[in-house]
């Protein structure tokens, strides 16, 4: 699959707002982190940049982005939609969240429970997301039970360590939102693991064989596209990356978005150590890079069922 | 809606013999010809004398070769859209644009919702939608629903544009729901395949594969007593007699 660069910011960037918001909210309403308004206009307002950023740059892959709000509409049969929706309703317990904490400076009673429904969004809107993806059996790279794990892990990786490095900033940090970040960091390591070993050993459903329906006769291959030139589908749908770069690609990510912060975290888990600040912004940027690489090889390696009619042996 | 209708109406669709398909390309430019004007118009035709020349085609025509040797087959496979009964491009369109007719079971967008997001072309295994970068909207075939009703024209003249101007006619067109309907049994009689049945998209249309080639005398309507006598030896002993076989039993 191409690798709009659009889907791809939006999506990191979107997983990693929600992710931030949602342990800045758990760990508000379970005051893990003091109800200090400065620190949640920075925490929340970080998220919440990163989140409605992401939003707004997948509307610019749209041909009429003007139509946006249509979207809305097919909330019964679209994950799409249902993103949509749910990305729109995280703003009404991200405001009412927000203004306990930076406007009231408290987090307890109604505004705890405002935080907790407001996590719960933020893990159903990225779920959403994955799901869009998980529901194409067109493409068996993401047809998979790992793409939407994948999804809220790697959304979660990224929120805990840019969570962590504003709790290092405003002297909030704790054992426990290191523990989290560790605990994210392994997760998402052993889902991406699962995942790749998962899509190269397993075959797609379709063949040229039974997309031509010519199997009776023999092994199908194609002998003429229809067009010298290559068509939408094949820009669209045709992206190849090599194998030997997807490699190499795997192994630049993994020191990205495990290694370097898995080291960096554990160096800045004694808050007094003088790299604890620029440790933890070092592994959250890490991460954030690490994520897009991931993001982007999601795509790469991503094979569509049609390209069997232009050459393509498995799907 | 983007939910679909209830299955078991009529289900007009296309039945498609690969046996006697030319690979003549003239469905694909009768389908521009007569859709650029049509209910999708207009279909961009960008760089047409340029090193590049691209654009929306609703039909394009593949050619494959299946099988080894001398029992290997060249076929022409044109792919359309195969107005699936359980189509994904319509159930994913989070607008509600692309949406399966109820009452033929043709899938069309409603260009005017639209927001071209192209998740419906990523839905679809067959490659039916081309996006239209100068209009922002996807596009696709229309099984020619401005011709099949269109009461000015011929009631002969009443098929899509690549059905009427199939030189071979190899390109036939009807309700594939109703079982005594001249494509059903078309269907039924040649043995007509889905494609991709595995993806579970309940395509409408059907291929008629080639028919079995005619290696023997008695296959071509000859006398049987002409076919060839002598049985292929495992160990390729008795070629020559073979070979005096086949060129008197021609």
């Amino acid at each position: 699959m191409h690798p709009a660069y659009s889907v791809i910011f939006f999506t990191t960037a979107s997983g990693a707002g929600y992710g931030l918001i949602a342990l800045m909210a758990l760990f508000g309403a379970l005051e893990g982190v003091p109800a200090d308004p400065w620190f949640g206009a920075v925490g929340l307002g970080v998220g919440a940049a990163l989140a409605t950023g992401g939003l707004l740059s997948s509307t610019f892959h749209l041909g009429h982005p003007e139509r946006a709000w249509r979207a809305y509409s097919q909330w019964k049969s679209s994950w799409l939609s249902r993103e949509g929706v749910l990305a729109t309703a995280v703003y009404l317990p991200l405001a009412l969240t927000a203004w306990g904490w930076i406007v009231e400076g408290r987090m307890d009673g109604a505004y705890g429970f405002f935080a907790i429904v407001l996590c719960v969004f933020c893990i159903l809107t990225v779920h959403a997301t994955g799901m869009i993806y998980a529901t194409l059996k067109t493409i068996s790279a993401w047809h998979n039970r790992l793409t939407v794990p994948g999804y809220l892990a790697f959304s979660l990786l990224t929120g805990s360590l840019w969570f962590h490095a504003l709790a290092q900033i405003f002297g909030y940090q704790t054992p426990e939102i290191a523990l989290v970040a560790v605990v994210a960091l392994f997760l998402a390591f052993y889902i991406k693991r699962k995942y790749w070993r998962s899509i190269d050993t397993t075959p797609g459903p379709a063949t040229p064989e039974s997309a031509t329906g010519l199997g009776d006769i023999g092994k199908v291959r194609l002998l003429e596209p229809p067009t010298m030139t290559k068509n939408f589908v094949q820009r669209e749908m045709g992206f190849t990356v090599a194998r030997k770069h997807a490699q190499k690609l795997r192994r630049i990510s993994f020191f990205a978005y495990f290694l370097i912060p898995l080291v960096l975290t554990g160096l800045t888990s004694s808050a007094e150590s003088w790299i604890a600040i620029p440790g933890t912004l070092i592994a959250a940027l890490s991460v954030s890079v690490g994520v897009v690489i991931e993001r982007w090889l999601f795509f790469a390696e991503a094979k569509h069922a049609v390209m069997l009619y232009y050459g393509a042996e498995s799907a | 809606m983007t939910m679909l209708p209830p299955a078991g109406g009529k289900k007009l669709g296309l039945v498609i013999d690969l046996d006697t398909c030319v690979g003549c390309h003239a469905c694909a430019v009768n389908c521009k010809e007569w859709n650029t004007g049509g209910h999708s118009a207009p279909l961009p035709d960008n760089g047409p004398y340029g090193t590049d020349p691209n654009g929306v085609w609703f039909n394009r025509i593949h050619a494959f070769e299946a099988g080894e040797g001398t029992n290997s087959r060249t076929v022409h496979l044109p792919r359309s859209c195969l107005h699936c009964e359980d189509a994904a491009c319509v159930t994913v369109c989070p607008t509600g644009a692309s949406y399966k007719r109820e009452e033929d079971g043709i899938v069309l967008v409603n260009e005017d919702a639209c927001i071209g997001c192209k998740l419906c072309s990523w839905a679809c295994p067959y490659g039916a939608r081309e996006y239209d970068t100068d209009a922002g909207v996807m596009k696709k075939c229309t099984l020619c629903i401005d011709r099949i009703y269109n009461e000015n024209l011929d009631e002969g003249d009443r098929v899509p544009a690549c059905v009427s101007t199939c030189p071979a006619s190899a390109r036939h067109f009807g309700d594939l729901g109703d079982p005594e309907s001249d494509v059903s049994r078309l269907v039924a009689e040649r043995g007509g395949k889905e494609l991709m049945p595995e993806m579970g998209y309940k395509p409408v249309n059907r291929y008629l594969p080639p028919r079995p080639r005619k290696r023997n005398a008695g296959d071509t309507g000859a006398a049987p007593r002409l076919d060839r006598v002598i049985a292929p030896q495992a160990d390729g002993s008795g070629r020559f007699l073979r070979w005096v076989d086949q060129i008197l039993s021609r």
